[in-house]
């Protein structure tokens, strides 16, 4: 008898995602599905869509969903989980949803400590829209609006958001990692679990920043921008935990 | 048989291709339904189950199973 060694996560529509060749936000989400199954909390969990390319997962995830304002998915998040306190909520947002026209409601949710998890899906750009330049866009990097390359001068430097979200003191899980290889993938997969299950314990806010891609709009094959993310998103964004508040006990 | 690739998931980023460790995956050179390029395997006896061509794919398009040892 063969025995099964990686099935397709429950939570994911039996056909293909509507993301790009190579985009790794249904690699982010298939992450998530997978922790989901391993938790038994398929028919619990409540996904909150953002704006943004991970909207696509409208017609991609099997199970509840709550559509969000542009930004506000922490605020809907908010409402939701207060009013149903043991369902499993969690936002999965882009980084020009997140550190950009929603920056005031993950600080806000994050500090005030709300018991779910964000998911960061960080590509360092606004993929949907044709590529922009985001607040995590990387110095240097060619953006549609930044055609010679990001210059501080003008508009500053990529936002950290585990290192700034992790100097506040109510979140109790704040962690990054690359999904660009097999060990980095590895991690995220327990980090994304060990998020949820703080969460199911109560503890509080949890957040996950995993490092994407975006290979349409970076102009690049899915292989060339995995190549990208090694020499010049992981060396900003460096991965790792940066709180977990229920390791020091 | 323990590489189990969904042809219709598939959309030849080659991710999985980079990373089998045993080298025995490979993009084929038909094309899906939906106009994709899917991966196919080479020489499937070599693969040891390690899964990391269905861990690193976006799409989930590969299952992993292994054979017991005693058949
Ligand atoms: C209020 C509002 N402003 C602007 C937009 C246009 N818009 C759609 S997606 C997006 C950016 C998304 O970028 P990101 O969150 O990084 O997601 P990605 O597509 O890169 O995954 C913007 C500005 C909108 N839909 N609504
Ligand atoms: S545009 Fe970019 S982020 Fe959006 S689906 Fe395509 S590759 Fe992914
Ligand atoms: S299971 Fe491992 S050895 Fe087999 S095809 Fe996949 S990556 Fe290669
Ligand atoms: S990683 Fe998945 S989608 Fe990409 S080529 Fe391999 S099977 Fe196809
Ligand atoms: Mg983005």
């Amino acid at each position: 008898m063969a025995q099964k060694i990686y099935s397709r996560p429950k939570s994911l529509m039996p056909m293909p995602s509507g993301f790009c060749p190579g985009c790794l936000h249904p690699l982010a989400t298939k992450l998530i599905a997978d922790a989901i199954d391993e938790l038994g909390q398929n028919n619990n969990a409540v996904h909150v869509l953002p704006v943004g390319c991970s909207a696509l997962n409208l017609m991609y995830w099997r199970g509840d969903m709550l559509g969000a304002a542009h930004g506000r998915a922490p605020a809907a998040a908010t409402g939701f989980k207060r009013s149903a306190p043991d369902r499993l909520v969690f936002a999965y947002q882009g980084d020009g949803d997140l550190a950009a026209i929603g920056l005031a409601e993950i600080m806000s949710a994050a500090n005030r400590g709300e018991n779910f998890t964000v998911f960061f899906a960080n590509n360092s750009t606004y993929g949907m829209t044709g590529g922009q330049m985001a607040p995590t866009t990387l110095i240097g990097q060619k953006t549609s609006t930044t055609k010679y390359g990001r210059d501080a001068e003008t508009t500053g430097f990529p936002m950290r958001m585990c290192e700034i979200i992790s100097t506040l003191d109510a979140p109790y899980y704040v962690a990054r990692f690359a999904l660009n290889a097999p060990k980095g993938v590895n991690q995220a997969k327990k980090g994304i679990k060990k998020a949820l299950q703080y969460q199911l314990e109560g503890k509080g806010f949890t957040f996950v920043e995993l490092l994407t891609n975006c290979p349409t709009t970076w102009g690049m094959t899915p292989l060339q921008s995995l190549d990208y993310m090694e020499t010049n998103t992981i060396p900003y964004f460096i991965p790792g935990v940066y709180k977990d508040k229920g390791e020091k006990a | 048989m323990n590489v189990h690739i969904n042809t219709l998931l598939c959309k030849g980023c080659a991710f999985c291709v980079k990373y089998c460790p045993k080298k025995i995956l490979e993009m084929g050179t038909e094309r899906n339904k939906k106009g994709h390029f899917f991966v196919i395997t080479t020489d499937e006896e070599k693969c040891t189950s390690c899964a990391i061509c269905a861990a690193m794919c976006p799409e989930a398009a590969i299952e992993i199973t292994k054979e017991d040892s005693n058949g």
